[in-house]
């Protein structure tokens, strides 16, 4: 049964919450960087990685650490500081959070797995300010999600991301040879695109889950 | 103008028509697209960045001499975080439907690459006083195709104008059919595509180069 219900939140969050086409989440980058295919193989695996360690980790201090009454485990101190409610600071410690895991990722890719870590390059870091992973974050907050849930919403949502750029990619390689009408050229035609692959991502909002 | 000089007027106008931020630079689209089904949010959210980002570039325009360069990003991270914090706060204790309505997207301001790329483009290099002028400036840029995103899918998709009845639609009577179209996702994207289509034409500079 519980595995079911994992299984339904991977599936909603790729295909039909999907971060980029419903929820307009990291869009900047989503324009930006989705010229080339295998440029956006890059990225889209840089996300997934990315929001597969932030989502738990964000998780864990959200529940140890700002949840009203969170502090209660803090030995001697524990029963004084229970009655504290830190959420509102929830959105400065999410962001160093996010900063801090794409430093640490970033330096672990570059000692063991050096040949990842090239072929994300600029991306890794770039991915701080991708709204997709505060947005991730952020809604696992919102919908109070336990620890495995969030590392599989996570994952989820990056797939659902990296699924979305990468086609995005594959389609803007083939419109180079197209003939749009000049102001169209390049951003507005993208954004066309990015439009009608919503209503495509559409269809899998139907499925009862 | 005794209060602006010529340089500073046009800091605080550029970004709206000649240097817009969402449709030449590309920044801050993300929440354009999502909180514009309606107008009264939108309004907020148009107000709450333009405050996030001129208090930023002001703040950190005063502190850039300070800043050690390896370090400017996180410290500039802080202090929008800390002002989106502020932000978020008065929202919820002063305008709650709304900040429920606008839920995460409050909270994205923080990534919302508007405010990052002024305080690292302008504010680190200008003083505070142009620096809070670009920061209005590029807010209200933003704000002029958020509010215009949500006007039109506001009318077309719902016949309605900040939630007042404009178009009568059919359900109650009247002769309008809303475009359901509109206010999901993929509208959101046509709009904004047939906007800076439009900007283009009309500033065929604007025009990208490549592909």
């Amino acid at each position: 049964m519980q595995m079911q219900e994992y299984i339904n939140i991977f599936i909603k969050a790729v295909f039909i919450e999907n971060m980029a086409l419903a929820f307009f989440l990291g869009m900047c980058t989503f324009m930006a960087c989705s010229k080339k295919v295998e440029t956006a193989i890059g990225l889209g695996l840089a996300v997934i990685f990315v929001l597969g360690f932030t989502v738990p980790l964000n998780n864990l201090v959200y529940n140890g650490l700002l949840k009203e009454g969170a502090l209660a485990w803090v030995p001697l101190l524990g029963p004084s500081l229970a009655g504290y409610d830190l959420s509102f600071l929830g959105f400065i410690v999410y962001i160093g959070t996010i900063a801090a895991t794409v430093q640490l990722l970033e330096m672990l890719l570059d000692r063991f797995v050096p040949k990842l870590y090239v072929a994300l390059g600029v991306f890794l870091p770039l991915i701080t300010v991708n709204c997709a992973i505060l947005g991730a974050v952020l809604f696992m907050v919102e919908r109070d999600y336990s620890f495995t849930e969030s590392v599989v919403f996570g994952l989820g949502n990056g797939v659902g991301w990296a699924l979305a750029i990468v086609a995005l990619a594959a389609i803007r390689e083939k419109l180079a040879y197209s003939n749009i009408p000049d102001g169209l050229r390049g951003l507005g035609i993208t954004f066309i695109v990015t439009g009608l692959m919503a209503i495509g991502f559409l269809a899998f909002s139907g499925i009862q889950l | 103008m005794a209060i602006m000089s010529r340089e500073e007027r046009t800091v605080l106008l550029d970004p709206f028509f000649n240097n817009n931020p969402i449709a030449l630079q590309v920044l801050g689209i993300c929440s354009a697209l999502a909180v514009t089904t309606q107008m009264a949010p939108s309004l907020i959210m148009c107000v709450a960045l333009t405050a996030v980002t001129a208090g930023s570039s002001l703040a950190v325009s005063i502190v850039r001499n300070y800043i050690p360069s390896s370090i400017r990003i996180i410290v500039q991270m802080c202090i929008i975080a800390s002002l989106v914090i502020v932000v978020d706060q008065i929202l919820q204790a002063y305008a709650f439907e709304i900040s429920k309505q606008l839920s995460v997207f409050v909270g994205l301001i923080i990534t919302n690459c508007i405010v990052m790329g002024r305080a690292e483009g302008y504010a680190m290099q200008n003083g505070p006083w142009s620096s809070l002028l670009d920061g209005i400036g590029n807010g209200l840029g933003y704000s002029l195709i958020l509010m215009g995103t949500a006007l039109c899918r506001e009318l077309i998709g719902s016949g309605k104008l900040f939630g007042m009845v404009v178009l009568q639609s059919v359900n109650d009577g009247g002769w309008y059919y809303p475009n359901g179209l509109m206010l999901i996702a993929p509208g959101a994207f046509f709009i904004i595509g047939f906007f800076i289509w439009g900007l283009r034409t009309w500033k065929p500079e604007q025009v990208g180069s490549e592909d």
